[in-house]
């Protein structure tokens, strides 16, 4: 109806950014394009588009998945809508010299195809400013370990969802010990069969239960990391 | 057509018990993090002979063929997509083999999980690729010799309508199951009542349908409740995990006792679920505590939600999505479009 009909460009700066918070929300793509491209016309810094619009809105439907608000397949839409601002911002960003919230390596382990949720955590994440590599699925210690030399990375996410893969975790972590390397990292996992209590028995930072609490514990963590350097 | 053996048994019978835990099992014989269970079927039937007779020593009526993983999405991590068909049907002929030694009627239930992937829009998955990788699986587990097909741990509903089609091509009857291991629903949303909607609207409904894995047993005993909320006559499914796993010198324990699942089992069969049997964790000597209990404690009223938490303990969430006791939407600012 043309009553209703929302015209961005029409909207105040204030006014858009809520506006494009609820379209992340709805996983209005060309919308958040279009959000993305006024905010910048209008002389936004691509720092602010990304934090205030993108990662606020991406913050709100991360909250609302952790509460059984919404599921998978609407934090998938909303991922993708929040990923195609991110195209239009990535190379204005990198321009820019803005500040990265940290750098994080993630894969699914050997065995394991199941990469819906780790999926989610790497848009998220990046949603959330962090850069993110994403090694993709079945991925062996060596791997892993190929990925961290390369990419130098604050953190290493892994993912398993069967009861028959996730404790190759523990080989991943058990190698970096041997190496030497695991206080290098900060080690996150997650996956539906695993817990709080399994995390520390396979001797990884945290477990996140979720895409939204992932985010929120690799933001926990790097300034944890910040102040101990400060130190 | 001649009725299958499933829908027979469960003609003469209230309850019937199916198995427990397929990974749980496998790991306790030495199978490592990492590689497909699916491949021990040629490699060294003799564990996955072990793995069946457990069941059926244990007092199962049912027992799922090891063969969750072995659809062509699956089997390709490990170069194995061009075998989806053999692996399948000599995991339901080790199955036929120990059933028809039981001495007893066992139903042989040829298990078919998740292919792993997301469907279109959102994924590259679609629906004739779907049908086409389920449908070579049943296949292959008809060929061996499986009385029913056994769709579980689904989350989508289209994998679970696929599924049914697979199952109409390849002529079987079929029971589906889906694990609702998020806020009380699946993890792409769908509720329990969603579920009973679904089936009903499906042109070859399944013999029975209910939910597998998930988080624990009470979370899984609000979900048949839910089911039953519905109205539906169709036989229900219970398979829930002996607890939460918890990682102990190299292995995982769920620390769910065989007194808890007897309490579960009961809670299951008073709560109407004609088809009870354990998931991950679940190991025979649950199964012999189930069937004990199963067997000897007679029947009460239908379960509370406050009998469940009282024997089971707390849900992992306060509601699942079907009493509108839940969060509320965001509220949006205005309309679109």
């Amino acid at each position: 109806m043309a009553d209703d009909e929302i015209i961005l460009a029409d909207l105040s700066d204030d006014e858009l950014v809520l506006q494009m918070h609820d379209d992340l929300y709805d996983g209005l793509k060309e919308e958040i394009e279009d959000g993305v491209n006024i905010l910048i016309a209008r002389g936004w810094t691509p720092y602010d588009t990304l934090t205030k619009a993108l990662v606020a809105g991406m913050t709100i439907v991360g909250a609302d998945f952790r509460d059984g608000i919404l599921f998978v397949p609407e934090v998938l839409l909303a991922a993708n809508a929040m990923k195609a601002g991110m195209f239009i911002l990535k190379p204005l960003l990198a321009e820019t010299g803005a500040p990265r919230m940290g750098r994080m390596v993630i894969g699914t382990v050997k065995g394991d195809i199941h990469d819906i949720g780790k999926n989610l955590v790497g848009m998220m994440m990046e949603g959330a400013g962090f850069e993110v590599r994403d090694l993709g699925i079945n991925n062996s210690v060596e791997k892993y370990l190929a990925a961290l030399e390369l990419d130098q990375p604050d953190i290493l996410g892994m993912s398993a969802l069967l009861t028959t893969t996730m404790p190759y975790m523990k080989v991943v972590i058990d190698t970096l010990k041997e190496k030497g390397m695991r206080e290098d990292y900060i080690v996150l996992v997650g996956g539906a069969p695993l817990n709080e209590e399994f995390s520390k028995a396979i001797g990884a930072d945290a477990y996140c239960r979720d895409a939204a609490v992932a985010v929120e514990t690799a933001k926990a963590y790097m300034l944890r990391k910040h102040n101990a350097l400060k130190a | 057509m001649a009725i299958d053996a499933l829908s027979q048994m469960l003609q003469t019978r209230d309850w019937l018990m199916a198995d427990g835990a397929t990974g749980t099992n496998l790991f306790n014989m030495g199978l490592s993090s990492g590689e497909p269970p699916e491949m021990w079927n040629i490699d060294l039937p003799d564990n996955i002979r072990k793995l069946y007779k457990g069941a059926v020593d244990a007092g199962s009526d049912i027992f799922l063929t090891n063969s969750f993983g072995g659809n062509a999405s699956r089997m390709k991590l490990h170069g194995l997509q061009d075998r989806v068909r053999e692996i399948n049907r000599v995991a339901a002929s080790l199955g036929r083999e120990i059933a028809d030694a039981a001495g007893r009627k066992v139903i042989v239930a040829g298990s078919m999980g998740p292919t792993g992937e997301i469907f279109e829009p959102m994924g590259t998955l679609t629906h004739a690729n779907a049908v086409e990788m389920f449908h070579e699986q049943a296949e292959g587990l008809k060929e061996g010799g499986a009385d029913v097909l056994w769709v579980e741990t689904i989350s989508a509903a289209e994998e679970y309508i696929a599924a049914a089609e697979a199952a109409r091509l390849a002529n079987m009857p079929w029971c589906g199951t889906m694990s609702f291991d998020t806020a009380g629903r699946t993890m792409m949303g769908l509720t329990s009542a969603k579920l009973s909607e679904l089936v009903e609207s499906l042109p070859n409904p399944p013999i029975a349908f209910g939910a597998n894995c998930g988080v624990g047993a009470s979370d899984l005993m609000r979900t048949v409740l839910g089911f039953g909320a519905q109205g539906s006559t169709r036989p229900f499914i219970a398979k829930g995990n002996a607890g939460i796993p918890k990682y102990h010198d190299g292995h995982i324990h769920y620390d769910g006792t065989p007194e808890l699942m007897a309490e579960y089992a009961i809670l299951a069969r008073d709560a109407g679920v004609r088809i009870i049997g354990g998931c991950c964790g679940t190991m025979p000597e649950h199964l012999s505590a189930m069937r004990h209990a199963l067997e000897t404690r007679r029947k009460g009223p239908r379960p509370t939600l406050e009998d469940v938490t009282a024997h089971l303990g707390g849900f992992s969430s306060v509601s699942d999505g079907t009493d509108g006791a839940g969060p509320a939407p965001r509220e949006r600012r205005g309309k679109r479009g």
